[in-house]
């Protein structure tokens, strides 16, 4: 494994949670460019409110940094090159399948060039969604919806994918091809924040793994080695065969 | 009633319901990108009618003091929170245009009062919601529209204050009359259900057609996404705003020929509107505009019949439209 | 003591408003319903007091509250009618089309004596003594003031009180908890509507001149405004709001002509301005501001109630809910396809299945949240067809949700006590004179009760949302165990529980099947279903894909492909 180079994301002492409840305490990590950071961790840890305070959805206490500038609002992390796709993928359900991707190209919009290359490359890695490209979002199956979230968020060409559950729904064959794509798009430079509760899976395509518990980061390191710790395994995998 | 009678009843009835439609349509697209219930439409409308007429008397609206004045305080405030440039520059330049334009070119002229009204009161759409709604744009929707009945109120005494109390009217776009047989067909009818039409054709290849309009459908369609795109929830609010607040400021000038339009005439036309949109549950377009129609027909041929109960027809219609609507949410369960 | 008549005036019309804003705290700030359109009922019955000689010449003028009353309170249900079922901003919106309806009537109707209004109105009176001077007037509005105050405060501490709370946001969960919402929502929207009535009555005799003018659109904003500005979930503000808006408009009316040389009526204006800063910078109103500034008060602590065990239950023998063909269509998905199983009594059936399989679809048409495309769902032996949900939950089955439905600001106990509504019989009326405060102890010693059985006894004071996401689910337990169930349903009871919790759930749980009690439960935590269930069904995209013990799903092929196996 190369060095990590220079990290894109940097995360330190963040707090945020909704209303009166502190969800997270003083949370750290960073992600470094084609690198697979994963947060794993039981229902009800702050994985999701990680996401949405990294990414500026959530009223943040602490420092979030964006290549080397502080981190804006989600429209400009978006515009700078990170993007959040959500648990709930928020399609534009009544739009076609081409304009929810058109709409992904909003940050270099108008450059018609790119735009064209990009479609060229999203439905390469998704030709199912050039098949269903004039229909509406909502009539999407589960595994079609994740797609679209996902060749959506790439349309701008982001430098930071942040994904949250990304195999919330699919059957193990879909999620396993989802998985592969990220794979690629890691060789290609792009550093993933990846938020599963299917810990095993998680681990075994990241490079490296927090475990979040109660809102703090309790175990960090490479995640061939969390995988393998016994305090991972027994609280988060669970005995027998489960994910 | 005799047929024809009835046919000019519904001439009319016609050419006020297009103008319920184009209300209609612009507190939609509001609603659906901001969820702000758009009250003050109304007030705009009346604004632009007001507008317009000083205008043509060879007047300074002061509709133009409010403009800078707004603008301006704008500007401060975005510059203080070091916003963009180009919006700083736009808000700088635009009403600086506007104001040049009003003072020292030919007001008067009919080929340019219309065009500086509509340039005046646009713009003050998306500055209500720059002041009124944008900072709190993540409260309920009835949090929202209580804030939209204060600025109605806001908004009525500050025409009372430009406009006086008095109504006026501006000059129609055509004062041809056409005959039909026997029928006599106002030409201003006519130019109003053309510029409807011109309009509702225009906003659909808007939406339909270009990224600016599918990114306005987007934020409508789904809020969070829209923003995880990195289309500005805020720039679509102003969006939002401006072409409601233009459809409205066009009504002012259709409507404003036929009937003198006071400070205070304008909420209950855009009231109308509101029927009309609410039958067509704040979501189907096609509803509204048969909603809006029927409220215009039904309008003129009450106002034959029993002139003093017209508003509460008109109104009362609202309330059993409403209990379809909740029948109908209730149904979907 | 002796004020002069300017201020005497001015305390009647504070008085006068206080009356409508109590309403609106009740209906607005609690209930979560606006409305645009109070002064209508003012009016209706101020006019129905000042026509009253006409109709009935000589009638003592209490005559006219009676008449008042009963006018207002007719149209108040008869709008019920729609309105109840309407919410947030709909109720709103027609609101304002009854409320310009009406202004329009009072202007138009013959009889009315249009805009010119009514004059010679007489004073209150009762028998030889009469009104007519007006600090005693003034003296009856603020006991009428003070017994709407202590009526609302009665109201809201009791167990109509707390299911007025559930109506802003929470209709799904208050049903589930057998609490007819619609049939509420009207109640309070005729009690606001009543309060307005005897403000109109008592505006008539102490003016003894009306009009149109004070019962349009813009005297209904300036009710809202009071609620908004003092604080509309707090019955003190009401008082505030009252006072500020009244004391405001005259000022201003008074003193903007003398600054400005501009005569209108510019106060509207002033206060609109005023409520946009307000409910920018403080949606809460002044009054939770003030008693923040104001040394704490400590609430007296309950008083300790003899914990009560939850209304006792037969528990249904052989099989209790029976699932037969379920199929739940959502425009282009199958959220359910042809599902059966079925549940006997004593037993927990765990329903799994990776997320989005439908499980919380299935549980939504169980207890009746949802109506299924096809297919019987069979509970207690009886088909459930159309059933409402609270009439479900009335036979005995209790649930949670997946998505934690507490009032967030509402103490741990109240919230618990909610699960209790139906073990009371108590209404609004009752209530509000304080004839209900046995039964009210014996639905918190049951929400008590109910805690402590599932650890929460040191809870019950604070606000639920301070809990953590896995306390609140033990919150939502006990409210469905307070229900007295012979059939739980509990979606994700353990998630978020740390390992010791979720052992004391699983103890529970065990304890409530040897009682007799039925469980269905939805659970991501593998480890702790195997454990726990003595069946398990299992759903994979709408579909059961297989059922049995826990020991023969865990080896079935088609559940490990499709649940249990792993990506890699």
């Amino acid at each position: 494994m190369t060095p990590a180079p220079a990290p894109l994301l940097e995360v330190e002492g963040l707090t945020a949670g909704y209303g009166r409840v502190a969800v997270l305490h003083g949370v750290s990590l960073s992600v470094a460019p084609g690198r697979i950071l994963a947060i794993v961790g039981p229902n009800g840890a702050g994985k999701t409110t990680l996401m949405s305070a990294v990414v500026g959805l959530l009223p943040r206490q602490g420092r979030v940094r964006f290549a080397g500038a502080a981190a804006g609002s989600t429209e400009a992390l978006a515009t700078a090159g990170a993007v959040l796709v959500p648990e709930t993928r928020a399609l534009f359900a009544d739009m076609s399948v081409a304009d929810n991707l058109l709409l992904g190209t909003w940050p270099r919009r108008g450059d018609a060039r790119a735009t064209a290359s990009a479609f060229r490359d999203v439905y390469a890695l998704f030709p199912r969604l050039e098949e269903r490209r004039g229909q509406r979002a909502a009539t999407l199956s589960g595994g079609e919806r994740q797609m679209l979230a996902l060749g959506r968020a790439l349309m701008s060409r982001p430098r930071l994918l942040l994904l949250d559950e990304p195999s919330l729904g699919l059957a193990p064959r879909i999620v396993r091809d989802i998985f592969r794509v990220l794979a690629g798009l890691r060789a290609q430079g792009l550093a993933i924040l990846l938020v599963e509760q299917n810990a095993r899976a998680a681990l075994d395509i990241a490079d490296d793994g927090c475990v979040l518990e109660m809102g703090e980061v309790v175990l960090r390191g490479p995640s061939a080695a969390l995988a393998g710790d016994p305090r991972v395994i027994a609280t988060y995998l669970g005995t027998g065969s489960s994910g | 009633m005799t047929l024809f009678v009835f046919l000019a009843l519904l001439q009319d009835g016609l050419a006020t319901g297009a103008i319920y439609l184009l209300l209609a349509v612009g507190l939609l697209i509001v609603f659906s990108v901001t969820r702000v219930i758009f009250v003050p439409q109304g007030d705009l409308l009346a604004f632009a009618t007001l507008t317009v007429a000083q205008l043509e008397a060879g007047q300074v609206p002061g509709t133009l003091w409010l403009l800078d004045g707004l603008a301006l305080a704008a500007v401060l405030a975005e510059a203080y929170r070091g916003r963009r440039p180009r919006v700083l520059a736009f808000w700088l330049l635009f009403p600086a245009a506007v104001t040049a334009a009003t003072l020292w070119g030919p007001r008067a002229a009919p080929l340019l009062a219309v065009p500086l009204g509509l340039a005046v009161v646009t713009p003050l759409g998306p500055l209500l919601w720059r002041f009124a709604f944008r900072p709190v744009s993540d409260a309920p929707v009835l949090t929202l529209l209580i804030l939209a009945m204060a600025l109605h109120f806001v908004l009525a005494g500050i025409g009372m204050v430009l406009f006086g109390a008095d109504g006026a009217t501006v000059a129609p776009l055509s004062g041809a009359t056409l005959m039909l047989g026997p029928l006599a067909v106002s030409g201003q009818s006519l130019a109003i259900l053309v510029v409807a039409a011109i309009l509702v054709g225009a906003l659909r290849w808007f939406f339909g057609a270009t990224l600016a309009g599918k990114a306005l459908r987007a934020a409508a369609s789904d809020r969070l996404g829209a923003r995880l795109v990195g289309i500005d929830a805020a720039d679509s609010g102003a969006r939002a705003f401006a072409l409601a607040a233009f459809v409205a400021a066009l009504s002012g000038v259709l409507i404003g020929a036929a009937t003198p339009i006071a400070y205070d005439t304008g909420f209950e036309i855009s009231l109308k509107g509101f029927v009309a949109a609410i039958i067509g549950g704040l979501a189907s377009y096609p509803a509204a505009a048969a909603g809006a129609i029927l409220v215009g027909v039904l309008e003129s041929l009450g106002s034959f019949w029993a002139s003093a109960w017209r508003d509460v027809i008109v109104f009362a219609l609202l309330i059993p439209a409403l209990a379809l609507l909740s029948l109908r949410a209730a149904g979907r369960k | 003591m002796i004020l002069p008549a300017y201020a005497v005036t001015l305390a009647g019309y504070v008085g006068l408003a206080a009356i409508v804003a109590i309403g609106l705290v009740l209906l607005t700030g609690v209930a979560g319903q606006t409305s645009f359109g109070q002064a209508s009922f003012v009016g209706l019955a101020a006019y129905a007091t000042a026509l009253l000689p006409d109709v009935m010449p000589g009638a003592p003028p209490l005559l006219g509250l009676l008449a008042g009353l009963v006018l207002t309170g007719a149209v108040a249900w008869a709008l019920g009618l729609i309105t109840a079922r309407l919410s947030g901003h709909f109720l709103a919106l027609c609101s304002v089309a009854w409320g310009i309806s009406f202004y329009s009537l009072f202007g138009t109707l013959p009889g009315l004596h249009g805009f010119n209004g009514i004059g010679g109105i007489p004073p209150l009176g009762l028998g030889p003594f009469s009104a007519a001077d007006p600090a005693v007037n003034v003296a009856v509005i603020w006991a009428a003031v003070l017994l709407a105050l202590l009526g609302a405060r009665n109201l809201l501490g009791s167990r109509t009180g707390r299911a007025l709370r559930t109506l802003a946001a929470e209709r799904d969960m208050a049903e589930s908890m057998g609490i007819a919402t619609v049939r509420l929502a009207r109640a309070v929207f005729v009690l606001a509507a009543l309060l307005a009535a005897l403000s109109g009555f008592l505006f008539a005799h102490f003016q003894r001149f009306i009009s149109p003018t004070p019962f349009g659109l813009t005297a209904s904003m300036e009710y809202l405004f009071m609620v908004i500005l003092g604080g509309a979930a707090h019955l003190p503000g009401a008082i505030l709001g009252a006072v500020l808006v009244v004391v405001l408009r005259e000022e201003l009316t008074d003193w903007v002509p003398r600054l400005t040389g501009a005569t209108g009526s510019y106060e509207a204006m002033a206060f609109s301005l005023v409520v946009i800063l307000f409910l920018q910078r403080a949606p809460a109103g002044l009054w939770p501001w003030l008693v923040r500034r104001s040394p704490a008060v400590r609430r007296a602590p309950a008083p300790k109630q003899q914990a009560m065990p939850p209304p006792a239950t037969t528990p249904h023998t052989g099989v209790v809910l029976e699932v037969a063909g379920i199929s739940k269509r959502f425009g282009g998905l199958m959220a359910n396809n042809a599902v059966s199983f079925a549940v006997g009594a004593a037993e927990i059936v765990a329903l799994i299945g990776p997320n989005g399989a439908g499980k919380s679809t299935l549980f939504d048409i169980v207890s009746g949240q949802q109506r299924p495309t096809a297919g019987t769902v069979r509970l207690f032996g009886r088909v459930l067809g159309h059933l409402p949900a609270r009439r479900i939950a009335a036979l005995g089955l209790a649930r949670t949700f997946q998505h934690v439905r507490l009032l967030g600001g509402m103490s741990v106990r109240d919230n618990i006590a909610l699960g209790a509504h139906l073990a009371g019989r108590a209404g609004m009326l009752r209530a509000i004179l304080r004839l209900d405060r046995a039964e009210e102890a014996r639905l918190l010693a049951i929400a008590e009760a109910a805690a402590a059985r599932v650890g929460l006894a040191e809870m019950l004071d604070l606000p639920a949302d301070s809990l953590p996401l896995g306390q609140q689910r033990v919150v939502e337990i006990a409210r469905a165990l307070c229900l007295g169930p012979r059939l739980l349903l509990l979606d994700e009871p353990a998630a978020g529980l740390r390992h010791q919790e979720k052992q004391a759930l699983a103890a529970l749980l065990r304890q409530l099947r040897a009682e007799g009690m039925a469980v269905l439960l939805v659970e991501h935590d593998m480890g702790f279903v195997m454990d726990l269930a003595d069946r398990v069904v299992v759903m994979d995209f709408g579909q059961k894909i297989a059922a049995g013990p826990p020991a023969a799903v865990q080896r079935d092929r088609a559940v490990q492909e499709a649940y249990l196996g792993g990506v890699a």
